[in-house]
């Protein structure tokens, strides 16, 4: 890359893929492409744990909770797994944090070289299909314990609805209907979101339910890191509409996490669901 | 066998100059302003498709005259470049100093060499800094010149009116509404008289470093633009009623036309037949 001119590589017609271009031009910076030796290597990267995504009416919501471990240590308190990923979608990870960071940024330049490219964005599909592409890619580092599994949620302007998106490590693509949950505390947190998540949930309503999914998710499960409130770090909850994403500052999530921890006080075990 | 004719570098040179000069000068001019809050690209192009100005990174625009698959096939390469760099290193390694230094040397080396036709483009490289001072323009030509503009600049066709007004009109820090009708006068300058474009036939982009998204390229359409420009023409004049107003050529582009935008410029060849016009040009030396 030290050479300044503009090789035949970068004037060639080629596709308006981004990844693809790095596939032949520098195989090396690609998440993929990288060979690694026999064995099992899970626990020697930081491992991202629980998102939990849901739908509300005019938008899609994403939250994440902000802990990532290797083996039983906590390795970081303030971990961030929900990411933009262009305008109008987002992106949370769960699986090996380093590879799953790196994948986002590919895909977000995916995203963004393509839009340049073309002059307009992909489809809602086209992107979700893009990122199931990256994944596919790195199935055989999956297989020696270094899995990325993401949820992808956007904003589908053609639909005029907010859509989720569930991969597994295959590549696999699954779109999700009202909500949905990835890593090792999405057991619970899909259990507390069935009981409590509603289809007329408000932006609002829903970022509470999706904070309480967190905790309950948090509570069960020693990977998943719940509202630190001596820190104040909070969960990550990242809000999509018509009108493109927004990250929701900290003194608003706190505020639900307080409201939610306050109730546990009295009720740990969180709100309760009529019987019929 | 036939004997090679010498040619000297010097002529040699110098036609491909001239071929280059004169494919540029068939398309219409582009004028880029510096205002208070960023850069504005301005330039006459009846295509909504076909873009001369695009967003190239965050702070990043390129604008261009002149054979539109030339340009395009630059405007790519660049793209790929910065998103290469901005992936490889950070998003903040990618500078405009760098993209066009790489364009400067691609378009250097395409028209000293022999084998290819030289490249009928001219290029802009604008960065948006934090300040008004921080800003770059680089106007790079078709042999690889790069120049550093400061305020205002203008490539293509009827460049010298453009400037000649620009020149006398240009105001540091003006706003952007300013800015845009400025330039928008700019380009109507012709030889002798002046038209007015409708705001339909322009093509209106900025870098504003006011914009709260990483990415500050943002394109003027429609009624924004119109409301800039008092509805739909020059500054709140009729199109049709201006002095001059159909003494260039308004009618849309011309498909046989090998450059991106029709002029009044005769081009060089029959773009049918494929013969020279009159007077011929030397082509480009193999």
């Amino acid at each position: 890359m030290s050479d300044s001119r503009l090789g035949p590589a970068f004037l060639r017609a080629g596709s308006s893929s981004f990844a693809d271009f790095l596939g032949e031009q520098a195989p090396g910076l690609l998440p993929s492409r990288r060979s690694l030796p026999e064995g099992n290597a899970a626990d020697l990267a930081p491992h991202g744990t629980t998102i939990v995504a849901a739908t509300f009416p005019g938008g899609v919501l994403m939250a994440g909770d902000r802990r990532a471990t290797m083996g039983n240590i906590i390795a970081q308190r303030d971990i961030e797994k929900v990411f933009p990923a262009d305008e109008f979608s987002c992106v949370g990870i769960a699986g090996t944090a380093g590879i799953a960071v790196e994948m986002v940024r590919l895909f977000q330049t995916e995203l963004e070289h393509y839009e340049k490219i073309e002059g307009t964005t992909l489809s809602m599909d086209g992107k979700a299909n893009r990122l199931a592409a990256l994944i596919r890619g790195n199935l055989g580092m999956a297989m020696q314990g270094l899995a990325v599994v993401p949820l992808f949620a956007g904003y589908d302007l053609n639909a005029d609805q907010g859509r989720i998106f569930s991969y597994d490590v295959t590549g696999g693509r699954y779109e999700e209907t009202a909500f949905h949950s990835v890593g090792s505390g999405s057991l619970f947190a899909r259990g507390s979101l069935k009981k409590l998540y509603r289809e007329d949930l408000d932006a609002e309503g829903c970022v509470t339910a999706v904070v309480q999914a967190l905790y309950d998710a948090a509570d069960d499960d020693s990977a998943t890191g719940g509202p630190d409130v001596a820190r104040r770090i909070f969960p990550v909850v990242g809000v999509i509409t018509s009108h493109g994403y927004r990250r929701l500052p900290d003194t608003e999530v706190a505020a639900v996490a307080d409201r939610v921890i306050a109730a546990r006080m009295n009720r740990p075990d969180g709100p309760s669901a009529p019987l019929t | 066998m036939s004997m090679p004719f010498y040619v000297s570098p010097e002529q040699l040179m110098k036609d491909r100059a001239d071929f280059a000069r004169k494919g540029i000068a068939r398309g219409r001019s582009l004028v880029v302003v510096q205002y208070a809050d960023g850069i504005v690209f301005v330039s006459e192009n009846l295509s909504q498709a076909l873009h001369k100005v695009s967003e190239i990174y965050d702070r990043i625009a390129f604008a261009a005259v002149g054979r539109y698959n030339e340009f395009e096939n630059l405007r790519i390469a660049g793209v790929r470049l910065a998103d290469m760099r901005g992936y490889a290193y950070d998003r903040r390694d990618v500078t405009g100093r760098g993209l066009a230094n790489a364009y400067a040397q691609t378009l250097g080396t395409i028209f000293s060499s022999g084998g290819e036709k030289p490249y009928e483009v001219e290029l802009f490289v604008a960065e948006v800094g934090d300040t008004v001072a921080d800003d770059s323009i680089y106007r790079l030509t078709y042999d690889g010149q790069v120049a550093d503009e400061h305020g205002y600049a203008v490539m293509g066709g009827l460049a010298e009116p453009a400037t000649t007004y620009l020149r006398e009109h240009y105001v540091t820090g003006a706003s952007l509404e300013d800015a845009v009708r400025t330039a928008v006068q700019a380009l109507g300058q012709g030889e002798s008289e002046t038209r007015v474009i409708p705001s339909t036939n322009l093509e209106v982009a900025v870098l504003d470093r006011t914009r709260t998204q990483q990415r500050k390229f943002k394109r003027l359409t429609g009624g924004q633009l119109g409301e800039i420009l008092g509805n739909g023409g020059g500054p709140g004049e009729d199109p049709g009623a201006g002095p001059g107003a159909s003494a260039a050529p308004t009618g849309p582009d011309d498909p046989t036309d090998p450059t991106d935008t029709v002029s009044d410029v005769p081009p060089l060849e029959n773009p049918v037949t494929g013969e020279p016009t009159d007077p011929p040009v030397a082509p480009p030396a193999s």
